[in-house]
Parts: structure tokens; C-alpha cells; sequence
């Protein structure tokens, strides 16, 4: 203490080494399921074609057609689409489930945690459902809007809606305690996973299309659905990736927090409704896909740290590859909801993941 | 101007009361009625009972609890009127308990304390990194910057708290129970090292403290709380008596002189 006050040494800037190696690898594992996940499916297309196809119709690259007219529809009315869509929804789930298991403090804390899947599933079943159980709503039923359907439209304002809702039951003398924001979100949603189960008990007929949008698929993937969600998603990316530092900072609880200058509640509520926006939005063209926010945050958090810096883009790469690859894996497998596939082979990996290291440590805070 | 400045004291609060909420509309009431004034570059340590307020009070000059009736004042201005970062640049705070976040080494615990001066969107400035350094080595926590925060000692995780409330380069440095945790030849480093900051850089010091020795060696002037209000103010040969600590703690003490004529107090359980 008393000779180094003399001659300060500067602590060696933190490359991003080992971090951006794990961005850069991300990157490419993208781009390579993209590639497959396109190429691949019941009309085989190559995979040269397959890249000179995307590049003409994504870059707007000049490049001469040498290949059939079937097979550029294939890929651009049916598999991009879909593939998009797995990037978009994995990235945004993979992103959402980092901000609340920071923002909660909590390890099993995951996108859908204070309420955005039983609202969601509430007003996607609803949508549904509305033209079965009314006759008289069903000729309002096929009414598209904006390109899409009540379903996606629902399921978004019910997800949306039933955070805001947890989130002002729990608000109390202008605080939102990270205990009661959790309780209530279990409360609310035992409500809502009520009036679900109830609409599932009266569906007749409708029960399967019901259970799918429950299990999650990508099957129903069409440029609208997209054209909705990417732009919210984007949004939802850019303003929480520019949240780093607060939420590194916030980690350190919510007094401590205050102390270094963040306004807690109004950062609270910022992160809860951008990573609810995103979830949404996923939600909307997905369903309640599951384990994919819950378990890519973890894993990244042992393979490039706790520091959000690295850990927002990364989770968004890798959630967005993941959920590619196993959407992949269902479509080879006989069209079987994709939450199946990501639940059957992530769910061991994490197992064999947190067997083998002992310095795994998926608590949040000491 | 310059010198309406130079006599304005850094922080005061005036008539300051405070109590927590209790379920049925009801408060516990802790701080009755507080004056306390603390000059630019100076250096206090507030001593109490358990439960007398002392955190209270800094939470109270910390901003982060609003006061029932009075005023806490920073710079000239009412705190209510400050923006949490522009105050977290300027005040510091050391606290009693924190949890620290897995898997962070110190060094990055440590740039934490940047935050609230953080220009650079995706990284740390020069200026950031140099703050850091030199928080690391003032706390004597330079050796632990590429360890991990959860496999240090309590002593150490101590000094790492003091180097990130270090890297806020604030005015004004508040310390709840700094020594807490420490050996004594870490407490006696720590203290020496605030003290050194103190001179050198005009940092102002708010401790609070348990051990009255320890206050009485460390710090010039001794603020003693007792049934929510300013007991006692004053140096410690003034405050610190017999009668004061048998009034306030109601623990009789002997007193014994040190080599330089200071006064020591002591229990006797024999006695």
C-alpha cells in the first residue's frame, strides 16, 4: 500500500480475446446453419446454389440465374423464411432469458418467467379458438391485419400485456421488489394457465392446433409474421445490447446499483419491458418455444464469462444458431415441433455440462 | 464567489428525521432531528449504538433514502434536485454487506465503479483504466485483480469494495463498518491509506465505526449518534469520555493514557 500509491501500474487492457474469438465462432456457426438449414429439406438444392441464390435475393448481389425457377421459390417463399424466423426467435429468446436471469438475480429465471407465456398463450388460444366457439366472429376471422393473423396479433398483446400488468400488481411505494415481481409473475400466470386450460377443456376439435402452438414450431413461418416481429426484435437488440454496463451493474443489487449512478426502478422497468418487447415478438410467430432462453444463457456464461458486454451479442448469436440447427433437425425428422428437439438434445448437453466442470457455477451471485 | 465556495461546506443536512415503514401505516422512527455539516477535505467518524441510525445516515447522504422532514444538501444544492449519476460521480459509498456477482475477476469488479463516469459505449477509456489501477493499489488490492471475486477472504473482498468505491474518484467517500472483516494490519492499512487520500487529495471521509479506539486514532472529529440525534460533536479527547460512552452504550470503561498522552478507553470484565 505505501510504495504502490508511487507509480500506479496500469492494469493491462482487457482484450477481447477469448470473447471475441467466441463472438467470431458464433458468427460463423450463424452463417453455416443458415447455409444448411436452407439447402436442406425434401428437394435438395447445393449448397453453391443455395449461396448464390441468398446472395442475389438477400445482397441483391448480380448474379446469373443457372439454376431452376422452382428452386429459388423453394428457398425464398418457403425455407428463408422459416430459417429467418428460427434465427430471429432464438436470438431474441437466447437474449431475453440473459436479461432476466440478470435482472432477477435469479438462475432458473427465463423469458417467459413473470407472464409473457400464459399471456401469450392465452390470447394466441383465443385467437384460435374465437371463430370455433363464436360462428358469429368467424367471418371477421380471416381478417388479416398488417399481413397477419389474430393469432400472432393476441399472442403479442397478451404477452406484452401481462408483464405490464405483473409488473405494476407488484410495483409498491415506487418499488418493484425482484421477490414480489417474481411472485406475482407465478400468480398472474397461474391465472392465465387456468383460463388456458379451460379454453383447452371446451376446444373440441381445435385441442391439436392448440397443443402445437403450445410446443412451439416454425412451421407457420411466412414473410408478414417476420415483417411484424424483426423490426421489434431489432429494436429490443440494439437498445439492451447498449445496456451492458447497467446490467453488470445492477448484478451488484439494487442499493449498490443506486450508488453508481443508476436510477434502479425506471433501469428495472426499461430492461423488463425491451426483453418483454423481444419476447413478444417471438412469441407472436412462434409459439412458447421453450429451454432455449432458459439454457443458452447459462452455457455462454460459462464459456465467456458473466460480462454482458460479451454476453448480450453472444447469446444472440448462438440462441439464433441453436434454435436454427434444431429446427433443422425437426423439420429432417418428420416435421416434429422444434421445442421437442431442443429440449431432447440441449437438455443433456447441459446435463454432461455441469457434471463435468466443477467450477460451473450457475448461481448469479455468491 | 470563490469564496462563498471555499466556506460552504461539501455536505449538511439540516433537521434531517427519517423512519422505515411498518405494515399498518405506521413507522419506525430512527433519525429524530440531525444536524451535521461536513466541511470540503474533512474527515469524521460517526459512532453509536447499534440501531442508533448510523447507516441510516449515510443512505440518508447517499441519496438513496429520501428524508421525512429536513434537508441533506450536497454541493450547495438539495440532493432531490441532483441526477443519480452526476451524484454517484462525486459520492462514494463503502457499504456494510454486498453480494458480488460470480465469475467477475476484481479487476472487472473494480472498472464497476467507473460506471458513472463511463464514456465509451463498448469499452474503457484511458482514463477509466488508470482509475482502476490506482483504486486497486490505494485499497492495497493489487494483487488481487485477476483473482475471482468468489474465492476471496472476507478480508479481501473488503479491500476490493474499498477499490470500487475507490474508482469512483469521488469528493466525498462514505464508509459503513470499513474495517469490518480486516486484521489489524489491515485495518490500520486501509485507515492510513484514506486518511493519505484525505491529505493529498482533499477526499472527504465519512466512517462509521464500532471500535471507539480505532475511531478516536483515525479520525479527527467524532460524531456520536444516540436516540436519533447528534449526541456528541467534537474531537475525540472532547467527545469520547467515560461518562459519554457510559451515558450512550451504557458500558462503564476505564481510561488509560497512551505514550503521547491520548486517551485510551478500555473494559475491565473483572472489574
Amino acid at each position: 500500500m505505501r510504495a504502490a500509491a508511487a507509480a500506479a501500474p496500469i492494469i493491462a487492457r482487457r482484450p477481447l480475446g477469448r470473447g471475441g474469438l467466441a463472438l467470431g465462432i458464433g458468427a460463423m456457426l450463424l452463417v453455416a446453419a443458415l447455409m444448411a438449414a436452407v439447402a436442406a429439406g425434401s428437394v435438395g438444392v447445393g449448397i453453391g446454389e443455395t449461396a448464390a441464390i441468398l446472395g442475389r435475393r438477400l445482397l441483391g448481389l448480380p448474379i446469373p440465374r443457372t439454376w431452376p425457377l422452382s428452386a429459388e421459390t423453394i428457398i425464398v417463399e418457403l425455407r428463408l423464411p422459416r430459417v429467418l424466423t428460427a434465427m430471429l426467435v432464438g436470438g431474441g429468446l437466447a437474449m431475453a432469458g440473459t436479461v432476466f436471469q440478470a435482472l432477477l438475480r435469479n438462475p432458473m429465471a427465463d423469458p417467459y418467467i413473470i407472464g409473457t407465456a400464459a399471456g401469450a398463450s392465452l390470447g394466441a388460444i383465443t385467437g384460435l379458438l374465437a371463430p370455433i366457439l363464436l360462428p358469429a366472429l368467424a367471418i371477421g376471422a380471416g381478417t388479416v391485419w398488417l399481413g397477419l393473423g389474430a393469432v400472432q396479433v393476441l399472442a403479442f398483446a397478451g404477452g406484452l400485456g401481462t408483464v405490464l400488468l405483473v409488473y405494476s400488481i407488484a410495483r409498491q411505494g415506487g418499488q418493484v421488489p425482484v421477490v414480489t415481481l417474481l411472485l406475482t409473475g407465478y400468480a398472474v400466470s397461474s391465472i392465465l394457465a387456468a383460463g388456458v386450460a379451460l379454453l383447452m377443456f371446451l376446444s373440441g376439435r381445435a385441442l391439436g392446433a392448440i397443443f402445437g402452438w403450445l410446443m412451439g414450431s416454425l412451421a407457420g413461418a411466412t414473410w408478414p409474421g417476420l415483417a411484424f416481429s424483426a423490426p421489434i426484435l431489432a429494436v429490443s437488440f440494439g437498445l439492451l445490447l447498449l445496456r451492458w454496463r447497467r446490467l453488470n451493474v445492477l448484478l451488484l443489487g439494487d442499493t449498490a446499483a443506486a450508488h453508481l449512478g443508476i436510477d434502479v426502478e425506471r433501469e428495472k422497468l426499461t430492461l423488463t419491458v425491451l426483453a418483454t418487447l423481444g419476447t413478444s415478438a417471438a412469441v407472436a410467430i412462434s409459439g412458447t418455444i421453450g429451454f432455449v432462453g432458459l439454457v443458452v444463457p447459462h452455457v455462454l456464461r460459462l464459456a465467456v464469462g458473466p460480462d454482458h458486454r460479451l454476453l448480450l451479442p453472444a447469446s444472440v448469436l448462438y440462441g439464433a444458431a441453436l434454435l436454427t440447427l434444431a429446427d433443422l433437425g425437426a423439420r429432417l425428422a418428420g416435421g416434429i415441433p422444434v421445442g421437442i428437439v431442443t429440449a431432447l438434445i440441449g437438455a443433456p448437453f447441459f446435463l454432461w455440462l455441469l457434471r463435468r466442470s466443477r467450477a460451473v457455477r450457475p448461481v448469479i451471485t455468491a | 464567489m470563490t469564496v462563498a465556495v471555499a466556506v460552504e461546506p461539501l455536505a449538511c443536512t439540516r433537521g434531517v428525521a427519517f423512519g422505515y415503514p411498518l405494515p399498518g401505516g405506521r413507522r419506525r422512527e430512527v433519525l429524530t432531528s440531525v444536524d451535521l455539516s461536513l466541511p470540503r477535505g474533512s474527515l469524521l467518524a460517526i459512532v453509536g449504538t447499534n440501531g442508533s441510525g448510523k447507516t441510516t445516515l449515510l443512505r440518508l447522504l447517499a441519496g438513496v433514502l429520501t428524508p421525512d422532514a429536513g434537508e441533506v444538501e450536497f454541493g450547495g444544492q438539495p440532493l432531490a434536485e441532483w441526477r443519480r449519476v452526476d451524484l454517484a460521480r462525486r459520492v462514494a459509498v463503502l457499504p456494510q454487506q454486498l453480494d458480488l456477482p460470480v465469475g467477475f475477476r476484481v479487476a472487472e469488479l473494480v472498472e464497476m465503479g467507473r460506471a458513472p463516469h463511463a464514456r465509451s459505449l463498448f469499452g474503457s477509456t484511458d482514463a477509466d483504466e488508470q482509475a482502476v489501477a490506482r483504486a486497486l493499489s490505494d485499497a492495497d488490492a493489487l494483487d488481487l485483480a485477476d483473482r475471482f471475486a468468489d474465492e476471496l477472504s472476507g478480508g479481501e473482498r473488503q479491500r476490493v469494495l474499498v477499490a470500487m468505491a475507490l474508482a469512483q474518484e469521488p469528493e466525498l467517500l462514505l464508509m459503513d463498518e470499513p474495517t469490518l472483516h480486516l486484521d489489524l494490519a489491515h485495518q490500520v492499512a486501509l485507515l492510513s491509506a484514506i486518511r493519505r487520500l484525505q491529505a493529498q487529495r482533499g477526499l472527504t471521509v465519512v466512517a462509521v465505526l464500532h471500535d471507539l479506539n480505532l475511531a478516536a486514532a483515525f479520525a479527527p472529529r467524532i460524531v456520536v449518534l444516540h436516540h436519533g440525534a447528534v449526541a456528541a460533536d467534537g474531537p475525540p479527547q472532547e467527545v469520547l469520555t467515560p461518562q459519554l460512552v457510559q451515558e450512550v452504550f451504557g458500558v462503564a470503561v476505564l481510561e488509560a493514557r497512551t505514550g503521547t498522552g491520548n486517551r485510551h478507553l478500555a473494559v475491565d470484565f473483572d472489574g
